[in-house]
């Protein structure tokens, strides 16, 4: 499959304002992106616009602030998508189809009950939810993450284990709750945990460097099928070299640590 | 008609971050003896439903949208 057959729907609603950098990082990476509004997967749009989430290969839900987070973070656009689209994302989901949520896309995965979905692809309620920092602030700022995925999660592909990359987060309601006391056990026991916020020598340290408060500073997680990525940290705002803090202070790579990710989904669906 | 009051609250054993910066706030402006804080939402509706059919329909409206079971539990009352 060449690169720009490789069809991405970047879905959007009123208040999604990450929707750019996501269509950019697949851009870039020549792919076919669409920035679609939830409007025309649903029926509501004018006949042309209409569009059908199968003929996608990729699903982004963007971050932003879905309908003013009101209720909850991510709560309207998921309850949205519940009813009009279960049936058509749970197929999605089920034929392996990559479906990437950040920061308030991981935020409606989790309100939708695609993550963790331990029991099934789509849970008829939510198992888990993503709260308010313990600080109760809006934390803002460059993010340590650590790949500890061992090999479920087709999104890191291209990150090796234990590296350390640096995305950065912005975010007041990412703390990883759940009702199931042993949530992080049955996460690493399926290796759905795929990001841990770590210092900048690769160790787990707590507050501040876990902007959350997450369990076992956790910061993203995959389903179980290693499909469905959650994570609060933004890959798309480190495609570039130049967006990363040290850039003008020895930082050597040649592009952004987020475009990896991007990498990974391209490499799934190429095949 | 009916006009219905929706609660909705974080579930013991759940922290409230809010809540508790309101406390320390309340504080350093000089209040004291405030024990605790919490924060509850509250919707107020009217609907066209009556009586028991408005409460069951507020009640859906929470496992459907307003209410995460994960973190909250809701209250629906008719005023």
């Amino acid at each position: 499959m060449r690169p720009e057959d490789v069809k991405v729907c970047v879905l959007r609603i009123e208040g999604t304002n990450c929707e750019d950098e996501t269509f950019n990082a697949f851009k870039i990476l020549g792919a076919d992106p669409e920035k679609v509004h939830l409007n025309q997967l649903d029926g509501h749009a004018p006949e042309l616009m209409q569009r059908s989430l199968e003929d996608y290969d990729v699903l982004a839900l963007p971050g932003g602030f879905s309908a003013g987070d009101y209720i909850r973070a991510g709560a309207i656009f998921a309850a949205r998508i519940r009813s009009a689209l279960s049936v058509d994302l749970t197929r999605f989901v089920e034929q392996e189809k990559p479906v990437i949520g950040i920061c308030n896309g991981f935020q409606i995965l989790v309100e939708l009950g695609l993550l963790p979905a331990f029991e099934e692809t789509m849970s008829p309620m939510p198992t888990a939810a993503l709260f308010t920092n313990d600080s109760a602030r809006f934390e803002c700022r460059p993010t340590l993450l650590r790949n500890d995925n061992r090999g479920n999660c087709l999104f890191t592909s291209r990150i090796p284990k234990g590296e350390v990359v640096m995305f950065p987060s912005a975010h007041a309601e990412g703390k990883l709750l759940s009702m199931d006391p042993d949530l992080v056990e049955r996460l690493d026991d399926n290796d759905q945990i795929v990001f841990r916020y770590v210092d900048q020598d690769g160790e787990q340290s707590g507050y501040p460097w876990n902007p959350n408060g997450s369990p076992d500073d956790v910061a993203g997680i995959c389903n179980p099928a290693g499909n469905v990525l959650g994570l609060m940290p933004h890959p798309e705002r480190a495609l570039s070299r130049f967006t990363h803090p040290d850039w003008t202070r020895g930082y050597e790579k040649e592009e952004g640590d987020g475009l990896a990710v991007f990498r990974s989904i391209m490499d799934h669906v190429r095949g | 008609m009916a006009v219905i009051e929706i609660k909705i609250e974080l579930k013991k054993g759940v922290a409230d971050p809010e809540g508790q910066n309101t406390k320390k706030a309340l504080e350093l402006l000089g209040f004291s003896g405030v024990r605790s804080v919490k924060t509850v939402k509250t919707f107020q509706m009217e609907l066209d439903a009556e009586g028991d059919a408005a409460l069951a329909m507020g009640q859906e409206m929470c496992r459907k949208l307003l209410a995460n079971p994960v973190i909250q539990s809701f209250h629906v009352e008719l005023k």
